[in-house]
C-alpha cells in the first residue's frame, strides 16, 4: 500500500483512524496552566516576610475599623474624674462601681487629659491614618496612570510638555507646598463646609478634604513617571497595532490594552505609595495641619503628647509605635508584592 | 554638556518662578488679611499700615512690585516681627539650619555607604541579616518619632544629653542623629543593592581574573560604580533634610529656619511664610541642579541629551 513517491496524492488509510486511548492521554494537558496572577500569588505566598506583614496589616485593620465599634469607650467621649489615668488604673469613681460590684472595662492605654479613654482614640487614629493612605493611593493611581499613560501613548510634543511639567512638580520639594496650600486652603474649605450642599465635609473635617487635594495636586508625578516608562515600551507591541486596525478608539487602547498590560508595576506603585502618604499625613498632623479636633490621628496624639512626654510617655510611645508598624507592614508587603509581580522593578 | 547645563538651569529658574508664582497667589487667596488676628484695629490704622506695605494696590500690581523686590534679593518686611525684613531674618537663623542639616547628610553618607558595602559583602551572614533589619525599620520610622523616643530616653531618662538649644556639640548629638537615621537607613539599602549589582558584573570577574587585590578591585573598580545610584538620591535627601528640620527644630527648641517657619505659619506672617518658602525650594531646586550635573560627570556613560 506504501507509495513511496512524496508527491504522490495518495491518502493513507492509517491516518484516518480514530485516535487511541494512549494517544488521546498524550495530550491531555495535565497542569493548568498558570497565569500571571497564579505566578505572582505562588510567589508572594511562599514569601514569609510579605505573609507575615499582610497579617499584621489585617490585624491593624481589624483592630482600626472594627474593634472601636465594639469598644466600651468611644473617642470623644470624656470621662469626668478619670483625667491622665495611667495604663490599667481606675479613677476614684470607677473604684466605687467595681467595689459596688459593677464590671468597669479598664482603660488598657489609660486616659489623656481631657478624660478619654486612649486606647480606642489610638484606634481612631491609626484609621485615620490608614484611611489617608488607602484613598491617598487611589488618587494617585487614578491620576498618575492616566496622566503617564496618556503622555506616553501621544508621544511626541504632547509627552514633552507633560513631563516638563511632571519634572517641575517633582523638583519642588512636595512638603514645603504641602504645608502652603494646607494652609492656603484650610478657610476655602471651611467656609465651603458651612454651605448647606457641603455639609458632608464637616464629617471628615476640612484638613483631610486638604490634605487630599494636596496628594492630588503634588503626589502622582511619581507614578506618572513609572508608567510612562512601562506604555512607552508597551505602545510598541502587536496588539496595540493590532486593536487600532481593527478600529479601537484611542482611549479604548489606553484602557482596555495599555494599563491593563502594567498592572503588576500598577499595584506594586500603589501598595508602596500608602505608607508614604501615611507618613506625610502624620507629618502635617504632628505640625498641626492634619485632621481637625476632636477626630485623632496618629501624628496629632504623637505631637500633643510630646507636651506631657516626662509624665506621660505612653502617650507618646502608643501612637508612634504603632505608625512605624504601619508604615513598616505596608513597606514588607509592597516590596513582596513587587518581588512577586513585577520582578523586573526589583533592584 | 554645554547645551544639557543650559537646558537644566533654564527648567530651574522656570521652576522657581512658577514656585514663587504660586506661593504668592496662594498666600494671597487666602481669605482674611494678615491682620485678621488683631481684634483691637482701628479702620485708620488698618488703611496706614496696608498703605505701607502695599496691601492697597490691586493684586496684579502687588505680584509685580513682589516679583521685582524679590529679584533684588528683597523679600519685604516681616508682617509679625515689628521691624525686621524677612531677609534679615532667613539670613539669621538659616546658618543654624544649614549646620545641623549639613552634618546630618554628611553623616548619612558617612554612615550609610560603608553599611551598604559591608552589608553587601558580607551576604548572607548574620551582619548582612541584622543590617537589612535595622535599615528596614529605618525607613519606616517618622522623624518625630525617632526624635521623642531619643529625647525620652536620653534627655529625660539617664540625662546623658540636653535637650534644648544647640550651645555646645553634645546638643547636636540626638537633633543630627534623629535628622540623619531616615537617609542613612535609605541609603545603606540603596548602596547594598547596587554593590551587589555590581559585584555580580564581569569586570569584577576580570578583576580578580588579572590577580588585583581585594582593597584595589574593590575601591578602584567596584565602590565607584556602586555609588552612582547614591548620587541620585541626594537630591531628594536634601529636601527630606529640609522637611525633617520643621519637625526636630520644634521638638529640640533649636533656633533655625524650620522652627522659624512653622512659627510662622501659625502666627499667619504672611510675608515670612511665602520669603521662607520661596527662599528653601530655590535652594533645594539649585542643589538638584548641582547634584544632577555632577552626575553627568561623574558617570560618563550617562547620554548626555
Amino acid at each position: 500500500m506504501s507509495n513511496n513517491n512524496f508527491l504522490s496524492l495518495q491518502l493513507q488509510v492509517d491516518d484516518f483512524l480514530p485516535a487511541s486511548d494512549a494517544e488521546k492521554e498524550s495530550l491531555v494537558i495535565l497542569r493548568e496552566s498558570v497565569s500571571f496572577w497564579k505566578d505572582g500569588m505562588r510567589r508572594l505566598l511562599k514569601n514569609k516576610v510579605a505573609m507575615a506583614s499582610l497579617v499584621v496589616i489585617v490585624l491593624i485593620m481589624f483592630f482600626s475599623f472594627v474593634l472601636p465599634s465594639f469598644y466600651p469607650y468611644t473617642y470623644k467621649e470624656q470621662v469626668r474624674g478619670s483625667e491622665n489615668l495611667s495604663p490599667m488604673t481606675y479613677s476614684a469613681a470607677e473604684q466605687q462601681r467595681i467595689a459596688a460590684g459593677e464590671k468597669v472595662f479598664p482603660h488598657i492605654l489609660g486616659t489623656d487629659k481631657l478624660g478619654r479613654d486612649y486606647a480606642v482614640r489610638v484606634m481612631m487614629g491609626s484609621r485615620i491614618s490608614l484611611l489617608v493612605g488607602l484613598v491617598a493611593a487611589a488618587i494617585i493611581l487614578l491620576i498618575g496612570s492616566i496622566y503617564g499613560a496618556v503622555a506616553a501613548f501621544f508621544g511626541g510634543w504632547v509627552d514633552t510638555i507633560m513631563m516638563r511639567l511632571v519634572d517641575i512638580i517633582y523638583t519642588v520639594p512636595d512638603v514645603l507646598l504641602i504645608v502652603l496650600i494646607s494652609f492656603a486652603l484650610k478657610e476655602p474649605i471651611d467656609n465651603l463646609a458651612n454651605t448647606p450642599a457641603f455639609r458632608w465635609i464637616n464629617t471628615i473635617g476640612a484638613n483631610l478634604i486638604s490634605i487630599f487635594l494636596v496628594f492630588a495636586l503634588l503626589y502622582w508625578v511619581g507614578m506618572a513617571r513609572i508608567v510612562r516608562s512601562q506604555i512607552l515600551v508597551l505602545k510598541e507591541s502587536e496588539y496595540v497595532t493590532a486593536a487600532r486596525a481593527l478600529g479601537a478608539t484611542n482611549s479604548r487602547i489606553i484602557r482596555k490594552h495599555l494599563l491593563t498590560n502594567c498592572i503588576g508595576t500598577l499595584i506594586v506603585t500603589t501598595t508602596l505609595q500608602i505608607p508614604s502618604s501615611i507618613f506625610t499625613e502624620s507629618f502635617l498632623s504632628f505640625l498641626g495641619l492634619g485632621v481637625a479636633v476632636p477626630l485623632p490621628s496618629l501624628g496629632s496624639l504623637a505631637s500633643s503628647a510630646i507636651n506631657g512626654m516626662t509624665t506621660y510617655p505612653y502617650l507618646l510611645m502608643a501612637p508612634g509605635f504603632l505608625i512605624s508598624l504601619i508604615i513598616l507592614s505596608f513597606n514588607l508587603f509592597g516590596d513582596g508584592l513587587r518581588d512577586a509581580f513585577d520582578p523586573k522593578m526589583k533592584n | 554638556m554645554g547645551k544639557y547645563i543650559i537646558k537644566r538651569l533654564l527648567l530651574a529658574a522656570l521652576t522657581i518662578f512658577l514656585v514663587a508664582t504660586l506661593t504668592f497667589f496662594l498666600m494671597n487667596a487666602v481669605p482674611g488679611g494678615p491682620y485678621e488676628a488683631e481684634k483691637a484695629i482701628s479702620p485708620q490704622a488698618r488703611a496706614a499700615l496696608e498703605a505701607k506695605f502695599g496691601l492697597d494696590q490691586p493684586l496684579g500690581v502687588q505680584y509685580v512690585t513682589y516679583m521685582k523686590n524679590l529679584l533684588h534679593g528683597d523679600f519685604g518686611p516681616s508682617l509679625k516681627q515689628r521691624g525686621r525684613e524677612v531677609k534679615d531674618i532667613i539670613f539669621s537663623k538659616f546658618p543654624v539650619s544649614a549646620r545641623i542639616g549639613g552634618i546630618s547628610v554628611l553623616m548619612a553618607l558617612c554612615v550609610g555607604i560603608p553599611l551598604g558595602c559591608i552589608s553587601a559583602l558580607n551576604r548572607g551572614t548574620a551582619i548582612d541579616n541584622t543590617i537589612i533589619v535595622i535599615a528596614t525599620c529605618g525607613i519606616a520610622v517618622p522623624s518625630f518619632v525617632i526624635c521623642s523616643v531619643c529625647m525620652y530616653f536620653f534627655g529625660v531618662k539617664l540625662r546623658l544629653l540636653p535637650t534644648v538649644g544647640i550651645s555646645t556639640w553634645k546638643h547636636f548629638i540626638m537633633p543630627v542623629f534623629a535628622l540623619s537615621f531616615y537617609p542613612t537607613a535609605y541609603i545603606a539599602r540603596l548602596m547594598r543593592s547596587s554593590m551587589l549589582d555590581v559585584l555580580g558584573q564581569d569586570y569584577m570577574r576580570t578583576a580578580k581574573a588579572k590577580g588585583l587585590s581585594q582593597t584595589v578591585s574593590l575601591f578602584k573598580h567596584a565602590l565607584r560604580n556602586a555609588i552612582l545610584p547614591v548620587l541620585t538620591y541626594v537630591g531628594p535627601m536634601l529636601a527630606y533634610t529640609l522637611t525633617g528640620s520643621f519637625i526636630v527644630e520644634r521638638i529640640f527648641t533649636i533656633p533655625g529656619l524650620g522652627g522659624e517657619f512653622i512659627s510662622s505659619i501659625s502666627n499667619r506672617d504672611y510675608m515670612m511664610i511665602m520669603g521662607t518658602t520661596i527662599f528653601l525650594a530655590t535652594l533645594v531646586i539649585v542643589m538638584n541642579v548641582i547634584v544632577d550635573i555632577i552626575y553627568k560627570f561623574v558617570d560618563p556613560r550617562i547620554n548626555l541629551k
